[in-house]
C-alpha cells in the first residue's frame, strides 16, 4: 500500500496566528502517515488534539511547523489546496451545521457544483451518492424533515458526490441516537468495503475495533498506534489516559485479572462468546 | 410549534405559472406592478382585478387561501381608503358637508380606485410569485438576473448564498427556540408578563442562547463549506440551468398584451371625458 496522507514533525498552535504571546500547542511534534485504502481509527479524550489533527489533513489548518502532505501534494501551498479538498472530505459531528441547502439533492451538488462540474454530469453524481447512502427517496425533502441519521447520511452523501478518495468522520455518529449510529456506521463500512481510505473519530470503542489500525491521541501527540488488538489489550494503559476498552474486552480483562485463561485482545462479541463457551466445557 | 410556520408561503403545485422559469415570473411581476400604477380609470382598473381572478385561476392555487393572505393588509385598506374618502377635496359640490367633514365623489371614487389597486396589486404579486416560485428557484432566479451587476461588483452570488443559507436555517433555529424556551420554562421562567420592558427582558434568556448557538453554527458551517471545496462563484457551475421554454415566450406575449389592454382602457375615458 502507498502512503496517502504523510505528516512529519508537526506542529499545530491555535495562538501562533494571533501572536498574543501565550503557547498552547494543540498538537505536538507528530508524524504518521495513512496508506492509500486503510481504515484507521483515531481515539482520544476531549482535548487531545483529534479535530486539529484532522484539520490538518485537509488543509484547512496548516502546520505551524513540520509539513503535511497529501498524495504528494503540501497543504500549505495555496494553489493545491482545492485539490488536497477535494481528495480529503471530511463528515462532522452536528448533521445541522454541514447542510447548506434547501433540499438534500441540492446540498449534495453543492461540493461539484464548486468544483465546476458539468450540470448532467453532477446530476449523475448526485443520484449516485444519494443510492450509496441510501437516501434517494428523499431527495426533494428538506433538510428539517428528516432525522439525524438521516441528515448525517446526506452529509456523507454530500462529500461522496466530490468523489473523495479519503473521508475523515470527526465524531459523525457522537450526536445521533442508536439506529442513527447504526445507519451510519453501516454506511462507513460499505465505503470502505469499496476501497475509499477512511479515518474515523469517534469515542465509541465498539465503532473503532472496526478499524485496521487504532490511533491513540493524548495532549497532542501519538500515545499509541497499531492494530485494534494490540492497543485494547493495553487496558490498564488505556485507563490512564481516560480511555475506555470495548465491553467485551473489559470483560475479559477482568475475567483473566481473576484467573480465567482468556485469549488478551478479544474485541467483538461473537468471539467472547465462544472463548467464553470453551473455557465452560474445560471447565465441567 | 413556531416550527409549523410555512415559510415564504409557498404550494407546491405542477400548474402553468409553477412551471414557468423564476426569471420570467420576476420580470412579469415587475411589469404588472408598473401597469397597475399606470391605471387610472375604472376600465383599466376592472381589467386589472379580472387579470388578478384569472392568474389566480391559472396558478391552481384555492380562492380560499388567496382571500386569506389578504387578511392581514386589510387594516391597511381600510386606513387608505379612509383617508381618501376623507381627505380628498375637490371643487364639486360635496356629497356630505358636515361642517368640518366634507366628503366628495373625487373622494370615493380615489378610495375605490386605491383599494382596487392594492388587491390586485397583492394578489396579482403573491400568485405570480411567492405562492408558485419556491423560494431556493426564486434564489435562483434572483441571482441570474442580476448577474451582469457583477460586472460593477455587485456581490449578487454572496447576496445569493446568503438567502440560501437564512432559508435553509430558519427552520432549524425556529426549532431550536422552541427548545429554548421549554427548557427557560422548565427553570421558571414566565414568558406572560405584561409592559414591554418585562416582555423584553423576559425574551433575554431566549435570545442570548439562541445567538450564541448561531454564532457556532455559523463558524461550523464555515468550515464544512470549506471542506467542499467552496470559494464563492468563482468557477462554480450549477446542477439545475435555468432555460427559457416556449411558455416563456407565450407568458412575456400575454404580458405585452395585458400592457396594451390597459393604456387603451385608460384612453377610453379621455375619449368619453369622464
Ligand atoms: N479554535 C480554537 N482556538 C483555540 N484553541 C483551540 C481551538 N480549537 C481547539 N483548541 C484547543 O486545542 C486543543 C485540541 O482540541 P481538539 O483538536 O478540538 O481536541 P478533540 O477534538 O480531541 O477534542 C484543546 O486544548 C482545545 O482547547
Ligand atoms: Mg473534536
Amino acid at each position: 500500500m502507498s502512503e496517502f496522507i504523510k505528516l512529519e514533525n508537526v506542529t499545530f498552535d491555535y495562538s501562533a496566528e494571533e501572536q498574543n504571546g501565550q503557547h498552547h500547542e494543540a498538537i505536538k511534534n507528530l508524524s504518521l502517515s495513512i496508506e492509500k485504502g486503510s481504515f484507521v481509527a483515531i481515539i482520544g479524550h476531549n482535548g487531545s488534539g483529534k479535530s486539529t489533527l484532522a484539520k490538518l489533513f485537509n488543509g484547512i489548518l496548516v502546520p505551524t511547523n513540520g509539513r503535511v502532505t497529501v498524495d504528494g501534494m503540501d497543504t500549505s501551498n495555496e494553489d493545491l489546496i482545492f485539490d488536497v479538498r477535494r481528495r480529503v472530505g471530511m463528515v462532522f459531528q452536528n448533521p445541522d451545521n454541514q447542510i447548506v441547502a434547501t433540499t438534500v439533492e441540492e446540498d449534495v451538488a453543492f461540493a461539484p457544483e464548486n468544483l465546476g462540474v458539468e450540470p448532467s454530469e453532477i446530476r449523475h453524481r448526485v443520484d449516485q451518492a444519494l443510492e450509496s447512502v441510501k437516501m434517494s427517496e428523499y431527495k426533494e425533502h428538506s433538510p428539517s424533515q428528516l432525522s439525524g441519521g438521516q441528515k448525517q447520511r446526506v452529509a456523507i452523501a454530500g462529500i461522496i458526490a466530490m468523489q473523495p478518495e479519503c473521508i475523515i468522520f470527526d465524531e459523525s455518529t457522537a450526536m445521533l441516537d442508536p439506529q442513527g449510529r447504526k445507519e451510519v456506521l453501516e454506511t462507513i463500512l460499505k465505503l470502505k468495503e469499496r476501497g475509499m481510505t477512511v479515518i474515523l473519530i469517534t469515542h465509541y470503542m465498539n465503532e473503532a475495533v472496526n478499524a485496521d489500525r487504532v490511533v491513540v491521541m493524548n495532549g497532542g501527540s501519538i500515545e499509541m498506534d497499531g492494530n485494534p488488538r494490540e492497543v485494547f489489550s493495553q487496558v490498564e494503559k488505556l485507563r490512564e489516559i481516560e480511555l475506555d476498552v470495548p465491553q467485551v474486552t473489559d470483560l475479559a480483562y477482568r475475567l483473566r485479572r481473576d484467573g480465567f485463561e482468556l485469549p488478551e485482545g478479544l474485541l467483538f462479541e461473537e468471539e467472547t462468546i465462544g472463548a467464553l463457551m470453551k473455557l465452560f466445557e474445560r471447565g465441567k | 410549534m413556531l416550527k409549523d410556520i410555512t415559510l415564504g408561503q409557498y404550494f407546491s403545485g405542477d400548474s402553468a405559472l409553477h412551471r414557468l422559469d423564476p426569471r420570467t415570473k420576476i420580470i412579469l411581476v415587475l411589469i404588472y406592478v408598473v401597469t397597475v400604477f399606470l391605471a387610472k380609470n375604472l376600465f383599466s382598473l376592472t381589467f386589472l382585478l379580472v387579470t388578478a381572478i384569472v392568474l389566480v385561476a391559472l396558478s391552481g392555487i384555492s380562492a380560499k387561501i388567496v382571500l386569506r393572505s389578504i387578511k392581514p393588509v386589510m387594516i391597511l385598506i381600510i386606513f387608505t381608503a379612509v383617508i381618501n374618502i376623507f381627505l380628498t377635496t375637490s371643487t364639486d359640490a360635496p356629497l356630505i358637508n358636515w361642517g368640518v367633514i366634507k366628503i366628495y365623489k373625487q373622494g370615493i371614487v380615489n378610495a375605490v380606485f386605491m383599494i382596487v389597486r392594492i388587491l390586485s396589486l397583492i394578489i396579482g404579486s403573491s400568485v405570480l410569485l411567492t405562492y408558485t416560485t419556491s423560494p431556493i428557484t426564486l434564489t435562483d432566479g434572483i441571482e441570474r438576473l442580476l448577474k451582469p451587476l457583477k460586472k460593477l461588483h455587485v456581490p449578487v452570488h454572496d447576496f445569493a448564498m446568503m438567502m440560501t443559507i437564512a432559508l435553509r436555517f430558519i427552520p432549524t433555529l425556529l426549532e431550536e427556540t422552541d427548545k429554548i424556551i421549554s427548557a427557560q420554562k422548565a427553570r421558571g421562567a414566565g414568558f406572560d408578563s405584561k409592559g414591554l420592558v418585562n416582555k423584553a427582558k423576559a425574551f433575554l434568556p431566549i435570545l442570548i442562547p439562541l445567538f450564541v448557538s448561531a454564532f457556532r453554527r455559523a463558524d461550523e458551517l464555515a468550515v464544512a463549506m470549506e471542506c467542499r471545496c467552496y470559494r464563492g462563484d468563482e468557477g462554480r457551475t450549477r446542477m439545475r440551468v435555468l432555460k427559457y421554454s416556449s411558455k416563456d415566450a407565450v407568458a412575456f406575449a400575454f404580458s405585452v398584451l395585458f400592457i396594451l389592454v390597459v393604456v387603451l382602457l385608460n384612453g377610453i375615458s379621455t375619449a368619453l371625458a369622464i
